[in-house]
């Protein structure tokens, strides 16, 4: 079962498929964007959290951990309830952009917290020897940033993992629609439910390849983290 | 870096504009879309109207649902009675049969028994382990319908029934990995044949009747384009169409029996 899954794996990806292909663009295309829109936030927010001093702070600090933890289809369903009641004149049920909104906020958190937790850690000792130096708020967020890189990236490692690997919300909000929103683990999902294990597997090798492929370029950019 | 962000951004404005096209949204159960009918079908409208379907299987129960939040432009499903009502709420502006085919119950064994009451008595007094959908959907609701007619209440069963609260495709390969008894539609059962290790246990045209309904959710729920909705309604009913369907075979078997003539 598991030789015969490989071997269909990369039959799978040498077909030239058309559809399979579609499937495998669009799960990157939606998790790519989504991390990037949820690391230029999340970004911005956890070290916005962590510089500042504010009433609520720990509850936030609380809040943000809780939704880095939350499970995906009850986000999805979240979205879910705002698409189909306030927002329902932008009809966004069953599309790719309820699928990216989706996403982006699941993958917020999880960046935000980890900025939030690094950023705490470096700032104690850079801040004060800024302050001397009379950097202002700007100067601190900019040298916080340069500081924190390294974590920057493992987050988006982070998010973009659970964004790609993610099946509970995307099929709820997009409904899993052939040619249109299914992507590779809506895909799985499918073939599961019919009982086609080794289409399953052959995807879950080819998600897998990819992810690999991914951390490799990445290594060439900071091969330092993967050493 | 910035080139990458620049093209990923145009990218995202590609993804998101795909959205305003000629399309069409329905919503069915998963057994009319595990049955692979609507992917035999489907295509000969897409090339007829230029118009592209999107299809999002749920139960019968949740599409109804989407339904009533005006979240589909059609609905094909088997509920009869709930269909009906759906209409006479105000949800569906009209309603039309398409086709039938048969409920079966599957399992690893032979029922004995020549009635659908006997094969219930028998799998209630030897306690056969037995799935129940148990996701509000047409069949789930059918199931629990036969039930009832016999009168069983499912309330007072033991453990060996059991609802997986899933799709029928999820439900057929759970029952074959467990060998245990459901109650499936005959098309999903064969487009699945392959991959189960499941016979048919009982089965009988007559009593476990299977109907299929096209409903045109009413468009003043939403601000869709109901053309689209009424070509597609108009289609499925047509002579060609029905004359389609009678031709999905599987496993030398007719699936679906059209009856918008009827």
């Amino acid at each position: 079962m598991i030789l015969e899954s490989t071997i269909k794996a990369f039959e799978l990806l040498f077909s030239f498929d058309k559809e399979i292909y579609s499937i495998i663009f669009l799960s990157l295309a939606i998790s790519i964007l989504a991390t990037i829109v949820a690391s230029f936030f999340g970004t911005l927010l956890g070290i916005l959290i962590s510089i500042s001093d504010f009433k609520l702070k720990r509850f936030t600090k609380k809040l943000v951990f809780t939704f880095m933890g939350i499970p995906p289809v009850v986000l999805g369903l979240i979205v879910l309830l705002f698409i189909t009641g306030p927002f329902d004149n932008l009809n966004l049920l069953f599309t790719k952009s309820a699928m990216f909104l989706a996403q982006t906020l699941l993958v917020l958190p999880i960046i935000t917290g980890n900025i939030i937790i690094s950023s705490e850690k470096t700032q104690k000792k850079i801040l004060e020897t800024a302050t001397t130096l009379g950097a202002n708020k700007i100067d601190k967020i900019t040298l916080l940033i340069k500081e924190i890189k390294p974590f920057i990236l493992m987050s988006i490692i982070l998010g973009f993992s659970r964004a790609i690997s993610e099946v509970g919300a995307v099929m709820l909000v997009g409904g899993n629609i052939k040619n249109d929103t299914r992507v590779m683990t809506t895909y799985i999902a499918l073939n599961n439910s019919m009982g086609e294990y080794s289409s399953s597997i052959a995807m879950g090798i080819i998600l897998l390849l990819i992810a690999f492929i991914l951390h490799t370029l990445l290594a060439k950019f900071r091969g330092d983290f993967y050493d | 870096m910035k080139k990458i962000i620049v093209l990923l951004g145009v990218l995202l404005v590609f993804t998101l504009s795909a959205c305003s096209k000629k399309e069409l949204l329905i919503v069915t159960t998963t057994s009319l879309d595990n049955s692979g009918l609507l992917d035999y079908i489907l295509p000969v409208f897409e090339e007829e109207y230029g118009i592209f379907v999107k299809v999002v299987a749920l139960g019968t129960g949740a599409a109804l649902e989407m339904g009533e939040m005006g979240e589909a432009d059609i609905l094909l499903v088997h509920a009869y009675d709930r269909e009906i009502e759906f209409v006479n709420n105000g949800y569906g502006e009209k309603r039309h049969n398409i086709m039938y085919n048969d409920f079966i119950i599957v399992g690893p064994f032979d029922l004995e028994g020549d009635t659908l009451a006997d094969a219930l008595e028998f799998m209630t007094s030897q306690e056969l382990d037995f799935y129940s959908r148990g996701d509000n959907s047409g069949t789930h609701q059918k199931e629990l319908s036969i039930w009832n007619q016999y009168n069983y209440d499912v309330t007072t069963f033991g453990n060996w029934y059991h609802e997986t609260g899933q799709g029928m495709g999820a439900t057929l390969t759970m029952a074959s990995l467990s060998g245990y008894y459901t109650l499936s539609d005959r098309a999903t059962y064969l487009s699945m044949k392959d991959n189960l290790d499941l016979i048919i246990a009982y089965e009988n045209r007559e009593e476990l009747k299977n109907q299929y309904g096209v409903i045109k959710v009413n468009p003043d729920l939403h601000n869709r384009n109901e053309e689209y909705a009424d070509l597609f309604y108009d289609w499925i009913i047509s002579q060609d169409t029905q004359d389609l369907i009678a031709t999905y075979i599987m496993y030398d078997e007719q699936l679906f029996y059209p009856n918008a003539g009827d």
